[in-house]
Order: structure tokens, then sequence, then C-alpha cells
């Protein structure tokens, strides 16, 4: 096993990316790691592109992630996944929700929304799209989006299921941990191979 | 759920480096803090008063107050801390400048969290020169773990040095997260007020003899400096010694982790004896830090030297470990197997339900624009408004319009108005009002009231009646202020009736003497909503003219051919697409609420 793991987990502002990242930072903590992650907030707040790095491994220096590196990206929106591929390392995995939120330089006709499947085939990006909205709305709460993309990844990187389930016992409130751990075997049984 | 960090005396956990700070103020006795927010900083405070009830916190009007009322309490005796976002020490230089020369009686550690990248900034300066102008000593840790001690060491080099000890953070120390081993809190008692002129009265006899013992004190504290272990020597490779300090550091640890390093935590006064030393055991220097070539230029000064520095390493925006390998070890990038792609900008937009969006759509229908200032409104500059052409600073909308007038007179300003946020106004916007009374202007100050610090995430000020605790505070009555200034033409308007709101602006931009416009509605972050529904758009109706879409609203896109609205975006508290619809196409759909 090599010693750092390095993942980048995009989105937009909104979609619950700094509680994913939380919740993967806690997992690789009780797998016994060293952790470090980044992120910025701000302006990036209010609906614009969030991405937050997250380093694993024996001893991490840099909290950022270099370009050509990343063993995996979590995207939470299908175009915020395009804009991290070039970090992605030879052998890496790229993730994304089957979801399309239009930014606002598309809604004022300053830009096109692209064909990001096309781009993909095109790029031919190790790309596994996953309807993690439609698996939330059958749960009954659009907020568990970001877990059960947390499931799905979840085999791919090398943390325990134990660790998963500490970590999003740790992190979200009592009420909603059950269909939070619902979300998470859910993603993680069905895309998680 | 997790527990309050002030019952966890041991361990390791992670923390940002704003977290680490915080908790370093609880663990070395802090009694005392004030700030004003402002990102990257606004956390530190925040998590003092959820999680740390032995600090007694509060937000301050603005930074300067902030740093008067904690230069105040140390000279009470009381461990004090304050925090600000880097522009924030421009508005606390006052102050900053001369309790330098007064120093400390409790310690006194102030943090200015910089933003190389300028990720939310409008500038990017490097505090290190303003803490060098000011004389004080600047400490800069490289992670969370150093946040936290750096805390403590600070406190006690403020006491032992009487100085003011500034903490530099920049963005990615204060929103990374790493390990840090943490203690129990030390209660450090609070030695009480004793007058003592000679030192907190600077007329020019004092201050002379204040100066001196500031050039004393800088002297000695870099000789501590070169012994201490804040500034250190990591003996490697000695063909290659890299100098640097901050999140540099880790890059550079990242990508030479062969090299000799000279870590300096200690940025000003430098440990000259330390640096010496290094620099007669290395064969070539390189200077890594972002930003400007502070350290650079003063270890040149100083040795002169040759060395790379900013010849190789840029001085504007963040650094990476891309970058330094490239700097340092050229030839040996990684090699990108997927190349980058290129996709439309995802800016940041008002938010569904935003009340600033009724004003701009007003505003932009009826041909004006603002001077703005900044906050969240500062978006109003965004197609489709296109309505706010100034930004300074903040409180500058108000000066600027009156700037403008003052050049160009009343026809020259068109319909510009200034707009400026209720926290804003409160900060540095009320002294430029005083200024177009006094001076005989005639403009429009729009005070855009949505009841909360919203665009660094949601603070009370003192206008929302609560403190940063979350306790009930007195409500500053913001018409009362104005009307005491001098302001005779007062309007209160709720900005999501859109027919008053452009109603408002027209009799205020015809009025030939000075107003104040209040558009009063709270931010969605503020309140939970009255279910009003959700837009629904009959495409029956609908005539497929676009006036939804020049609200802006991130709920409403276009299919192409009509509306499409987002009900997970849309907010129930707002109506604005069904005032704006000239066909009643779009109406609030009560079911299906989710
Ligand atoms: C001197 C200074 N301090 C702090 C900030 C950070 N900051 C940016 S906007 C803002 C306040 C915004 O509040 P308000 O004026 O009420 O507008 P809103 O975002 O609520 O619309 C703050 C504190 C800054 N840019 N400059
Ligand atoms: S956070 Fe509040 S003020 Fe800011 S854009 Fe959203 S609704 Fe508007
Ligand atoms: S009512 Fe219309 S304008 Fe208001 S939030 Fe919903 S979609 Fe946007």
């Amino acid at each position: 096993m090599k010693s750092v793991t390095n993942v980048i987990i995009c989105g937009t502002g909104g979609q619950g990316i700094l509680l994913a990242s939380e919740i993967m930072c806690a997992a690789a903590l009780l797998a016994g790691n060293d952790v470090k992650k980044s992120e910025v907030h701000g302006m990036s707040q209010r609906g614009g592109s969030v991405s937050s790095h997250v380093r694993f491994g024996d001893k991490i220096n840099s909290p950022l992630v270099e370009k050509g590196c990343a063993d995996l990206i979590l995207s939470m929106e299908k175009m915020e996944s395009l804009r991290w591929s070039h970090y992605l390392a030879p052998h890496g995995k790229l993730v994304a929700c089957d979801l399309a939120i239009t930014p606002m330089t598309v809604n004022t006709g300053h830009a096109e929304y692209p064909d990001v499947n096309a781009i993909i085939e095109k790029e031919n990006l190790p790309v596994t799209l996953i309807p993690a909205v439609e698996i939330a709305e059958e749960l009954g709460n659009l907020r568990v989006v970001n877990v059960v993309l947390i499931g799905a990844v979840s085999p791919h990187l090398p943390i325990d299921e134990v660790h998963w389930k500490k970590a999003i016992e740790e992190r979200v409130p009592p009420k909603a941990l059950e269909v939070n751990l619902e979300a998470f075997r859910k993603g993680r049984e069905l895309f998680g191979n | 759920m997790r527990k309050k960090l002030n019952t966890i005396e041991e361990g390791t956990i992670l923390l940002s480096g704003n977290e680490a700070v915080a908790r370093g103020a609880w663990e070395y006795g802090v009694h005392f803090a004030s700030a004003y927010p402002g990102t990257p900083s606004t956390e530190i405070l925040e998590t003092i008063a959820e999680e740390y009830d032995e600090i007694d916190a509060q937000w301050a009007p603005n930074e300067k107050v902030g740093l008067e009322v904690v230069a105040g309490a140390s000279f009470a005796g009381a461990r004090v801390l304050s925090a600000m976002k880097h522009v924030g020490l421009n508005v606390a230089a006052d102050p900053l400048f001369t309790l330098s020369y007064i120093g400390a009686t409790g310690g006194i550690v102030i943090v200015s969290a910089d933003d190389p990248g300028m990720h939310s900034s409008q500038n990017e300066q490097d505090n290190r020169l303003m803490g060098k102008a000011a004389k004080v000593v600047i400490l800069e840790p490289s992670d969370s773990q150093e946040a936290k001690d750096m805390v403590g060491e600070g406190l006690r080099i403020s006491e032992d040095f009487d100085t003011p000890v500034l903490l530099r953070l920049t963005t990615r120390i204060c929103h990374s997260k790493s390990m840090v081993k943490v203690g129990p809190r030390k209660e450090v008692p609070v030695k009480g007020y004793v007058a003592d002129i000679k030192k907190r009265v600077p007329i020019p006899a004092h201050a002379r003899a204040m100066h001196s013992r500031v050039e004393q004190r800088l002297e000695d504290i870099s000789a501590w400096g070169s012994e201490c272990s804040l500034n250190r020597i990591e003996e490697g490779d000695t063909s290659l010694g890299i100098i640097t300090g901050g999140i540099s550091y880790q890059y550079v640890k990242e990508v030479s982790p062969e090299a000799s390093v000279l870590k300096i935590g200690i940025s000003n006064p430098l440990p000259w004896n330390l640096i010496e030393k290094f620099i007669n055991m290395v064969d070539r220097i390189v200077f890594i830090e972002e930003n400007d070539p502070y350290l650079e230029e003063n270890i040149k000064a100083r040795f002169l030297i040759q060395a790379d520095g900013k010849n190789i390493i840029p001085i504007e925006g963040e650094l990476n470990p891309e970058i330094v390998r490239k700097a340092v070890h050229p030839g040996t990038t990684r090699e990108i197997t997927f190349s980058e792609i290129k996709l439309p900008a995802r800016p940041p937009a008002l938010c569904a339900g935003c009340p600033h969006r009724g004003a701009f759509y007003c505003l932009s229908k009826l041909g004006g624009s603002s001077t703005g200032d900044i906050g969240c409104y500062t978006l109003g500059l965004m197609p489709p408004h296109n309505a706010l052409e100034t930004t300074v600073c903040m409180g500058a909308s108000i000066g600027v319009l009156a700037g403008i007038e003052k050049a160009v007179g009343r026809e020259g300003m068109g319909k510009l108005v200034a707009a400026i946020g209720e926290s804003t106004f409160v900060h540095s916007g009320i002294t430029g009002l005083i200024d177009m009374v006094y001076n005989g202007n005639t403009g429009t100050v729009m005070i855009m009231d949505n009841s909360l610090t919203a665009m660094t995430g949601g603070q009370e000020n003192p206008t929302t009646g609560k403190n940063l605790r979350g306790e009930p505070a007195p409500v500053l009555d913001l018409e009362k202020m104005v009307a005491a200034c001098g302001v005779k033409h007062i309007r209160v308007v709720d900005p999501h009736d859109l027919t008053e709101m452009e109603k408002v602006f027209k009799e205020e931009m015809d009025r030939e003497e000075l107003s104040v416009i209040i558009t009063r509605r709270p931010c969605i972050m503020a309140y939970k909503p009255i279910r009003k529904g959700i837009a629904v758009v009959d495409s029956e109706k609908c005539i497929s003219c676009r006036l939804c879409m020049k609200l802006g609203c991130p709920a409403i896109t276009w299919d192409g051919e009509k509306p499409e609205i987002s009900r997970h975006l849309c907010w129930p508290d707002c109506d604005m697409c069904v005032q704006v619809c000239p066909v009643d196409a779009i109406s609030k759909d009560m079911g299906g609420l989710t």
C-alpha cells in the first residue's frame, strides 16, 4: 500500500461538501492515519464552485493535492467533476452525482452548460455517474445525497467499513443518524464495486 | 454527536487553524476576545463562543473598536485576543501603531488572517509588512498545532517583552485541518487595573521614551528568537538551503524533504544570529514565501547575499506544491494524465429568496446603478442586474458617491445611488453619511438591512437584536441614527414589494435633497420561512418573454423555450417572479412542499 491517499471532493455551494469531507477525515483518522484537509469558504457559499482536498496516510505535509496525483475525485455535480479532472492520477477514479446544476453564467446566456457525457467519452475519463438524488429521494431525505456518494466511494479507499459508520455517527445529529447510515449502505451496495 | 470542546482535556483532535487558535486562547488562559467578522478569520470568535464558555467573547462594530476593547482589557491585566481579516488590520491600524508603544499588561494576541489568492477579499496585502511597520512581534504558524501553540507563545512573549503580538495566519492555515495535541485550560489571574500614565499616555514627552523601549525590545527579541524553538534550522543536504515560513514550509517539506531548511516562526523581529548561521552552513539559498518578498528583502539587505526568491516564485497569488516543485526542482513536475477542460465559470450568486435581489432588479429596471460596498449585495454587479459600479473598502460607497457628486454635480451623477449593507453601515458607513449631510450632498444612500452580517456566513451585529452568543441584545435603531445625522428624507421599504421599491427609487432619485432608503427584509439565513409555497410555471400561459430571467434567481433556469423553477431551490417566502410575470403564468403552489 502506498503511504498517502489523495482525494478531492467538489461541487457547488450548499451541497454538503464540507460535511462529506468531515466524514471522510473522521473515518481516515479512526483508521489510524495522519490527516489533513483544506478548503476555501467565503464567496463560494452563494452557489459558487466549492472544493475540499483531503489527504491521509503515514505523514502528511501539504494540505493540498497536486495535479495528476488524486486517487479519487468525488463530485456532487456533473460539470464540476470535469473542473478537477486534470488532478486525477493515471490510476485515479472519478465518481460524480448525476445531477446538473445550472450556473448563473448559463442562465444569463453568457455560457452554455457543456455536454458532460460527450466530454467524458472524448477524454476517456474514468467516471462513474451515480443517481444519488433519486436514491436520497427514495429514502425521503434530500440532504443525504452526499452520504450516498460517500457510501459509493468508500470501498475504493483504504478505510474499513466500521470506521466509516463510526465517522457518520460522530458527525450527524442523532435524529438523522438512521437515514444517513441507510444512505451510506445504499451507496456502498449499489455502486461500491 | 460531538462533545463540546471545553470538555476534552487531553488527546489529539483534528482542528482547522481557526479552531486551533480558539483552542489556544482557551488553554492559555485568555479571558476576553473581541473581533469583527471577516473571511478567513470569522470562525475564531465563533468557535470561542460555541465551545469555550470560560472566555468572554463578543462582536465589535468594527476592527478598530475590537482592538481598542481588548487593549483596555489588557491594561486591566487580562489576557486578550482580537481577530480580523487582513484588511481589518487597516481599520485597526490606528490603535495598533500606538499600542505597540504602550505595550501589554495582560498578554495581547492580534490575529491577522491574510488571503493570498484573494479567495474572498478585495486585495492581497501582506500584513507582515504592517506588523513590521508597527514594530510588533509577528508569529507565523504552518499548521494547526503551531497555530494553537503560538497563541500560548504569543501571550508569553507579549507579557515578557511588553508588546502586542500579531499572529499572522493565511487562508490555507485558517481553513485547513490538521492534528492538534490538546491540553486543559490553565487559569491565569486577571492582574487588575493600575493607572500608569507614563506607560499609557503617549504625549510626546512620554512617547519618546516609549519609542526607545520599542527599539530595544526589537533587538532583545531578535537575540532571544535565535535561541528559541519558534525559529529552527532543519539540517539536511547543505547544497540547498531554503528559508521559509507559514504554509510555504509545508510545501517545501513536500517537494524538498532532503534540503536544509530554516523555518522562520517569528517573522518580526527576525532572528539575525540564527539566519547568519544558516547562511554560512549552506551553498545555495532560496527564499520560498507567499506574496511579498518580506524575508528575502530583509535578509538580503542585512547580509548582502545572492539568493533566489521572487525571481523564481510568483509574488501574486497563493503558492502550492506544484509551483514550489517547478521553482526548486525544475524538470521533476508530475505527469498529468488527463488534460484540463475549459468550462463555464460558476461564480457565486444572490441566493433564491435573497432580499437584495428586489432592490437590484428595480434599480436595474430604472436604468440606475450604484456605488457599492462590501457584502452579499456586491453581487449586484453581476448580470443580469449590472447595478453596482464601484467598491473600495467597507463604508466607501457613501464617500465615493459624495465625491462623484462633488466632481460632476447632481446631473453628472445620473441615476447612481450608494448601496451599503447595515453591518457595513455601522462598521464605517455612518461617517460617510455625516460627511454628505455636513457638506451639502444631495444623493441617495440605500442601506440594505437584511438583519445579518451575511457575506461572512451569517453573524449577528448591533442591529440584529442578538450578540455573538445568540443572547438578546439592544437593537440599534437605524432610522433614528440616520435622522440624528441630519437626513430629512428616510424611506423604509420591503425590497420584495417590487412596485413599492420601484416607486421609492424613482421618488428619491428625483428629489433634489439627500435621502436614505432602508430596504428591510431578513436574509434567508436569518429566519425560518413562512410557507407561501413554491413557484410553478404554467407553460400554457407563458409567452417566453424572459422577464422572469431578469431577476437572476438561481431557482429559475431557461430550458430553451420556457423557464423552469427548481422546487428544491425556490424560497417559500418569496414571490418576486410571480410579481414580474406579465401574464400570470407563475403562481405559488402550496402542495408538494418538501
Ligand atoms: C475591513 C473589513 N472587515 C471585514 C470584511 C469582511 N466583510 C465583507 S462584507 C462584510 C459585512 C457584510 O455585511 P452587510 O454589510 O450587512 O451585508 P450582507 O452581506 O449582509 O448583505 C464583512 C464583515 C471586509 N471586507 N473588510
Ligand atoms: S446569504 Fe442572505 S444576503 Fe447573502 S445572498 Fe443569500 S439571502 Fe442574500
Ligand atoms: S419565488 Fe421565484 S424569484 Fe422567488 S425564489 Fe422562488 S423562483 Fe426565485
